[in-house]
């Protein structure tokens, strides 16, 4: 069973489309607070195994659990009530083009609280500030850089003080200087809210930087071989393709450790 | 960090000038679902502290808090700074201490933020009319680069997939069959019940075949088609060019050394200028065989007397008319679908507008050449 103290957990789950499958029998839990990096070659299913914890995709087998209830089965109203308080920082942004980036973090504010405009407004001046676009409130997505808008997406998700923050690739199309920036932000902002954070990257220098937990899907067998601080297992690894992912495809030493 | 507990107390704010130094007293729980009261009050008395004086926190008696609370701290902080006075944040707990750093510690960008503009009346429709002189401009020039890209076809250098105007050919005639008979089947059966109605009161109703024949042949159907293709194809090809504007495809195209507009417009609107003089002829028959449903139906005409009515009516002139004017029409409306689709800005809103002008567009320009035809085909007495 699932325990109160794991915001985010998942039992046995087996991904896949059709008759394909992806990943299967998939256990692992993210602990309150931790910064949970979700590892494995490109195409082995991470960013499907984030679209699966936020119900965007509906799993084969197994469940999702918030807590103790149930997501997967859960009925759609309980769905959205738990989906509220957690926040997607989608892998491009994903910032609604139309609407100016105080608006991009209003919405969520607006629609979920009656708050009344001006505080609305007040806040997301306050998360465009906490991820440094103090100023940029009325400028469209389409005006800013690349680093920005996600920064800008940083803010959006956070914009109803989330339990569980979800990164697709946080530093994907980011200079290493603005990559750096955005770890040391995700860590602050960690320490600072106290919220939990579940990030799909293969950035190697952010898993080192800012994981504390985390999962790693392989490809080969089709399920996770590895659980655990990613610095850990850079160093105690004795599976071979996670030796080679965490040490930039170098092959692990002869005769093991 | 604001786990649901139901149980909460109020959140309050309140500022004791009583000791030295003043300070700001903090309570109770604080989230976005239960506002404090007298928030403006304190921060109004906060406006009034004298300059260099230091205000301290006291925050004992917080519990949950979130970004309601964070954003009053900050104004707060603002207002002193205005006065040149200080908020002393030790006693705030420690998450909300670095909270507040970090949203402090990038300055604002000189000139970053805007400054809303009241736009006077009359300089907007200044603004207006010089904007409608930018789009006759970006008309003409796209219309421009359009013919010279058929020159090209026609000298068989424009770069284009010979798969994709089949793709198109298909989309534009074949698949709009349904709709085009439809519409121009209704349209002549209206035509001959409005007709029958008249015409049955001098006992002239076998005319109805003449009327709904001529008025299919040389005007009705070409409109009516061209209005279902603008709707149908034209809307398509404005959302179609429009996103992969957005999404940098034409800048790719260019980049690679193609013209957006040879491999993109030049097969559209081959597309709808091969097709419409089929729809049109089809879109006649149909019309004719609505009208034939009334005069039957309502006016015991007889097929045969209808259609020896409509035959001995319409002479190949009205034929040949309808088919050039339908096809000047899908012309037309391949060129306003594409214009406002390579036109659009790179927002999802602004593909909607482009589709949106591009109907209209289409609209305007197949009346306003139904007008132009009618006073040039009676003046050559066609």
């Amino acid at each position: 069973m699932p325990s109160a103290s794991s915001p985010v957990s998942v039992q046995g789950l087996t991904m896949g489309f059709g008759d394909f499958v992806l990943m299967r029998d998939l256990n692992f839990e993210v602990r309150r607070g931790d910064i949970f990096i979700i590892m494995g070659g490109s195409g082995c299913g991470k960013s499907t195994l984030l679209r699966h914890l936020i119900g965007l995709q509906e799993p084969k087998a197994g469940a999702v659990f918030y807590g103790e209830t149930d997501f997967t089965a859960a009925e759609e109203a309980e769905r959205t009530r738990l989906l509220r308080r957690t926040g997607v920082l989608f892998q491009s942004g994903a910032l609604w083009s139309s609407m100016t980036l105080a608006e991009n973090v209003a919405v969520a504010l607006e629609e979920f609280t009656d708050l009344p405009a001006r505080e609305i407004r007040e806040i997301a001046s306050l998360k465009l500030a906490l991820v440094g676009l103090k100023g940029f409130e009325d400028y469209y997505p389409g005006e800013i850089s690349g680093g920005m808008q996600k920064r800008a997406g940083l803010a959006r998700a956070m914009a109803l003080d989330p339990e569980v923050l979800y990164f697709d690739e946080p530093s994907a199309g980011l200079d290493p200087v603005s990559s750096r920036l955005l770890d040391q932000l995700i860590l602050e902002l960690r320490d600072s809210l106290g919220a939990t954070i579940v990030a799909v990257t293969h950035e190697l220098d952010s898993i080192f930087t800012i994981g504390t937990n985390g999962i790693f899907l392989d490809t080969e067998t089709r399920t996770s071989v590895a659980q655990g601080n990613p610095r850990e297992l850079r160093d105690h690894t004795t599976n071979p393709a996670v030796w080679r992912f965490l040490h930039r495809g170098e092959d692990p030493p002869k005769g093991g450790r | 960090m604001a786990s649901p507990v139901p149980a909460s107390t109020a959140p309050t704010a309140v500022l004791r000038t009583d000791g030295s130094p003043s300070t700001l007293e903090i309570g109770g729980d604080w989230s976005r679902d239960r506002g404090a009261d007298g928030l403006d009050a304190v921060l109004g008395r906060l406006d009034g502290t004298e300059a260099g004086s230091t205000i301290g926190i006291e925050a004992s008696r917080l519990g949950q808090w979130d970004s309601t609370l964070v954003a009053f701290l900050l104004r707060a902080s603002a207002t002193l700074r205005d006065r040149d006075a200080t908020l002393d944040r030790s006693g705030l707990p420690t998450g909300l201490q670095r909270l507040m750093t970090l949203a402090e510690a990038v300055p604002e960008k000189k000139g970053a933020r805007r400054a809303e503009a009241d736009v006077p009346w009359l300089d907007g429709v200044g603004k207006a009319t010089l904007r409608s002189r930018e789009q006759l401009d970006s008309f003409l020039s796209f219309l421009g680069e359009t013919v010279q890209a058929f020159g090209q076809a026609l000298r068989g250098r424009a770069r284009f997939r010979k798969r994709d105007l089949l793709v198109l050919v298909e989309q534009a005639g074949f698949q709009a069959l349904g709709v085009v008979a439809l519409i121009n089947f209704l349209v002549g059966l209206i035509l001959a019940f409005v007709a029958a109605a008249q015409l049955e009161q001098f006992g002239a109703a076998v005319y109805v075949a003449n009327l709904v024949a001529i008025a299919m042949l040389r005007d009705m159907a070409a409109i009516m088609t061209a209005i279902v293709m603008a709707g149908r194809s034209g809307a398509a090809y404005a959302a179609a060019i429009g996103t992969m504007n957005a999404n940098q495809e034409i800048d790719a195209l260019r980049t690679t050394g193609i013209s957006p507009v040879e491999y993109l417009v030049v097969p559209r609107i081959t597309a709808l200028v091969l097709m419409m003089p089929l729809l049109t002829v089809f879109a006649d028959l149909m019309g004719v065989a609505g009208g034939a449903v009334v005069a039957t139906g309502m006016l015991d005409l007889g097929l045969d007397r209808y259609f020896e009515q409509a035959k001995s009516a319409v002479a190949v002139k009205h034929l040949l008319g309808g088919i050039f004017k339908g096809t000047v029409y899908g012309a037309l409306v391949g060129i306003a679908g594409c214009w406002r689709g390579m036109q659009s800005g790179r927002t999802a809103a602004a593909v909607g507008e482009a589709t949106t002008s591009a109907v209209v567009t289409s609209l305007i320009l197949i009346i306003g050449a139904a007008g132009l035809f009618a006073v040039v085909f009676y003046a050559l007495g066609l």
